[in-house]
């Protein structure tokens, strides 16, 4: 491997730790809107700093010198000279959009948006320009992890007065090597500055038995020689940890009688052990030690001890453990068969095995898991410049932050969260001289929620907004004849209309909300998440919407049913009852379609074995079991010869060898290892109401 | 010109460079080929699970070690007539590409006979009028040992048998 590809890898993980970073300073700057607490500014300031060190090494110089500029503001601001102002949050919140976009500049290799940059450029300095502190050349300096202010602004005068030579004593901690620093390279660095000639002290290199081969025993005295400004030096010795001496003497009469102290030693302060907060702060300021040592870095949620790991290592895994499930099935059917003495022990094993593979699974499935935070973390940002640019006043309340699901769900629910949440801004809550007028505080709510229930996990959108306006919903409904005239609807089914395709109360498209993603497409995403999404609202009061998803989307809880010889599974969560059937409680209807009444309700009747064209036990509903399924609101029936075993079942995709097949939504492999299909139950309602929707409704009537 | 390529037992190492090796099997009396490079392996006849609203040429599909496989009669979907399955009936499992997806497919033949080096300049494309087998899947024509083989274009074939015939809720066949 070369270095080349070697530094490729790792500068990878400086993009990734960047944007993390980024993550961490906009929340940062999001929450000093309401307290300007100096704690929450030195993690903002800290991840700004690592960013800005991390380019710097990778030599993306125009990244590291914006971050400079941000970087002297917040540093101002964590000393108190500087006021945290609206403003400035608001420029630092653009400046973090620019960082984000030249580091995806910088990675994808494209030029960078020079205008934006100089144009925030400006402001900071415009910002910076306003206080008793001097303003920095926005060059690429480097200052040492967390260094003490006046090191900071002695820095920055420095660069001013250029000496014509330094000495340098280099006295790295014994564990250097190991932290992947290596001197010779910082030597050749040097070199490329002027001209070097180093000293090695051997002075502290113990006998060659109690030698440890990867400790540091060496220190150096350097003599440089050229027009080097100080923060070049810095920048070399930037990845030098803390712990070293590290002194710094110009030399050569160009030395100015300036406030640059003659020797200056950086003691630094210890970054790993410098303070809980750190801790708490996530990586952020860890990011720099992470990305030299190319080491898996925490997230920034601020979890400790948590691990990067590729998805599809992940799914190797999952995979393997369903096989074990499988097995483990298998061999349960086939210690019924036999029976001699040794059974007992043989069962005794089998649980174990059982158990052991449950659990098993359980921890590995819990690798995949992710706090919903990281869907979540987007919505300060969101809300707080939606708000602005609508002129409401919007308090965002998140809950439940840490609720764990799959990640790809996580990442499918993300924008059609995005969308709610722009929903219920733009249409939901009123501008505050409307809520005044009702009566209402004048800073509305908008909350986020996430919670478990049952074997789900119910996300919630909240907000204390006008409410949906049930008669305009209604008549627009029957303008679009997607309600008959005469058709009498629940207060809750004229809310979930919304999610009808085509359907938009909105009397003029604004740019936040109606930009072509409708509620239809929410609902049909959530859909294919196995999941489910219900509003309810109340006229002046708000909305409440509700989405129902599934933990995971490798594993379901199935109901076997048997039509015929073939076995089918239902999802668990689309069964709402099954019930055996009286003759007299079916009618037929129009020919063909038949309906059944239940309780208030008439339910059309599907038979699988019509459906999927197998040779069923018995036709007539009375001889089998009818299983009422749900989804979207629409219930069915659902005829079938015989209720199995519930199991949890593993889903495997039938496209990855074959192609999607309608009513199908998968394939399982049972404990006889023969493949089983897993009914689309959605898909299956959805057909089933188009034909029986006109026939009930003609019984109904 | 007419017999150069010779029967082997699978380990010809003196097989010139151009040459490929095609698995043959049995088809209502004639033999065809594959590329031995495509075939994964080979398995006996076992129940497959019905998939509803597919071609009848389509069986079903099976485990194959956590992998859930279509197995496809070619007997039906080359419109031959079709005989009940028996002791030499095997499914051969390959691996096709498929528009950007590479896919493995089971199909039923007869019989497994042999496996042949084929010369590529021996092979001869086939007229437009083929008998019973729809010309577009068939890639060449070889004679070896005074027979005619028909090579397949494997990933063609199933291509076309799962992907572009399937039309989701298509009727029953």
């Amino acid at each position: 491997m070369t270095i080349d590809l070697e530094m490729a890898e790792i500068a990878k993980v400086f993009f990734q730790e960047s944007r993390e970073g980024l993550d961490v300073m906009e929340s940062g700057l999001l929450s000093l809107g309401a307290t300007a607490d100096r704690e929450n500014i030195n993690t903002i300031f800290r991840a700004a700093h690592s960013i800005k060190g991390g380019s710097a090494t990778f030599g993306f110089a125009e990244v590291a010198g914006f971050t400079h500029g941000v970087e002297t503001l917040l540093d101002e601001m964590r000393n108190g000279v500087r006021p945290v102002t609206a403003e400035a949050i608001q420029t630092l919140l653009q400046a973090c959009d620019c960082l984000r976009e030249m580091i995806a500049a910088t990675e994808a290799e494209q030029p960078l948006d020079q205008v934006r940059i100089a144009s925030l450029n400006s402001d900071i300095t415009h910002i910076l320009g306003g206080g008793p502190s001097e303003a920095p050349a926005l060059a690429p300096v480097s200052v040492p992890t967390s260094a003490p202010a006046e090191g900071n602004a002695a820095a920055g005068t420095g660069a001013v007065h250029v000496p014509c030579g330094w000495r340098v004593i280099f006295q790295p901690v014994a564990g250097l090597l190991r932290l992947r620093n290596e001197p010779t390279r910082m030597f050749a660095e040097l070199r490329r500055l002027g001209e070097v000639v180093a000293r090695a002290d051997v002075s502290r290199l113990p006998q060659l038995d109690a030698l440890d081969p990867e400790s540091c025993y060496l220190s150096w005295n350097i003599e440089i020689t050229g027009q080097i400004s100080r923060p070049k030096l810095d920048e070399i010795f930037d990845w030098v940890d803390s712990g070293c001496r590290l002194e710094f003497t110009p030399t050569g009469e160009a030395v100015p009688a300036a406030p640059v102290p003659a020797a200056q030693t950086v003691q630094q302060p210890q970054v790993p052990n410098a303070a809980p907060e750190q801790a708490k702060a996530g990586s952020a300021a860890d990011a720099d030690r992470g990305a030299s040592a190319g080491a898996p870095a925490q997230k920034a949620a601020g979890d400790s001890g948590s691990i990067r790991v590729a998805t599809e290592k992940v799914d190797d895994i999952i995979n393997l453990v369903g096989e074990l499930l499988i097995t483990q099935s298998m061999l349960s059917g086939f210690a019924d068969g036999i029976d001699p003495n040794d059974l007992d022990r043989l069962r005794q094993g089998l649980a174990q095995l059982a158990r052991n593979t449950r659990e098993l699974q359980e921890s590995v499935m819990q690798i995949r898991m992710l706090p919903i935070s990281f869907a979540f973390n987007r919505f300060p940002r969101i809300v707080h410049d939606l708000s602005r640019k609508l002129a409401k006043k919007v308090e965002l309340k998140l809950s439940g932050e840490g609720t764990e699901l799959d990640k790809t769900v996580l990442e499918k629910i993300s924008d059609p969260l995005v969308h709610l949440v722009r929903n219920a801004l733009d249409h939901g809550l009123e501008i505050p001289e409307r809520r005044i007028a009702a009566g209402k505080q004048e800073t509305g709510t908008l909350e986020l929620a996430a919670f478990h229930e049952g074997g789900n996990i119910i996300i919630e959108v909240r907000d204390d907004g006008a409410g949906l306006n049930k008669a305009k919903i209604l008549q627009k409904a029957r303008e679009r004849a997607l309600v008959a005239p005469d058709q009498e609807l629940t207060d809750e089914q004229i809310d979930n209309l919304i999610f009808m395709p085509g359907f938009s109360t909105a009397e003029q498209i604004s740019d936040v909300s109606g930009r072509g993603v409708g509620m239809d497409v929410v609902r049909r995403n959530i859909n294919d998440l196995g999941g489910h999404v219900q509003i309810s609202s109340k006229e002046g009061l708000g909305s409440t919407i509700r989405i129902r998803l599934p933990l995971t989307l490798a594993i379901l809880d199935g109901q076997l049913v048997r039509v015929g010889k073939e076995i089918y599974i239902i999802s668990l969560l689309a069964i709402v009852e099954t019930i055996q059937v009286a003759r007299e409680r079916v009618n037929t209807l129009v020919g063909r379609t038949e309906v059944f009444r239940l309780r208030d309700e008439y339910l059309p009747v599907v038979k699988l074995c019509d459906q999927f064209g197998v040779e069923p036990d018995s036709r007539s509903a009375e001889d089998g079991l009818l299983v009422v399924l749900e989804a979207d609101g629409k219930r069915v029936g659902v005829l079938v010869d015989d209720l199995l075993a519930q199991q949890q079942v593993v889903i495997k995709s039938l496209e990855s060898n074959f192609k999607s097949v309608a009513g199908i939504a998968g394939a399982t492999i049972l404990g006889d290892g023969t493949v089983a299909l897993i009914i689309d139950a959605p898909g299956l309602i959805s057909s089933a109401a188009k034909q029986g929707a006109g026939a009930v409704a003609a019984h109904a009537a | 010109m007419m017999i150069t390529a010779k029967p082997t037992a699978g380990a010809d190492k003196s097989a010139a460079e151009s040459s490929e090796q095609y698995l043959t099997f049995m088809l209502a009396g004639e033999e065809y080929g594959v590329d031995i490079l495509r075939v994964q392996e080979i398995k006996g006849w076992d129940k497959v699970t019905r998939i509803p609203h597919t071609p009848d040429y389509v069986l079903g599909v099976i485990n194959l070690r956590g992998a859930v496989v279509p197995i496809l009669d070619l007997r039906r979907r080359f419109g031959l007539e079709t005989i009940a399955f028996g002791p030499t009936t095997v499914v051969i499992v390959v691996r096709v590409m498929t528009g950007r997806d590479e896919r493995t497919v089971g199909v039923v033949v007869d019989a497994v006979s042999e496996v042949y080096n084929v010369d590529a300049a021996d092979a001869k494309p086939p007229p437009d009028v083929c008998g019973t087998v729809d010309t577009v899947f068939v890639k060449a024509l070889v004679t070896i040992e005074e027979k005619m083989l028909i090579l397949l274009d494997i990933d063609r074939l199933i291509g076309n048998s799962i992907v572009d015939e399937l039309v989701p809720g298509a009727e029953v066949a």
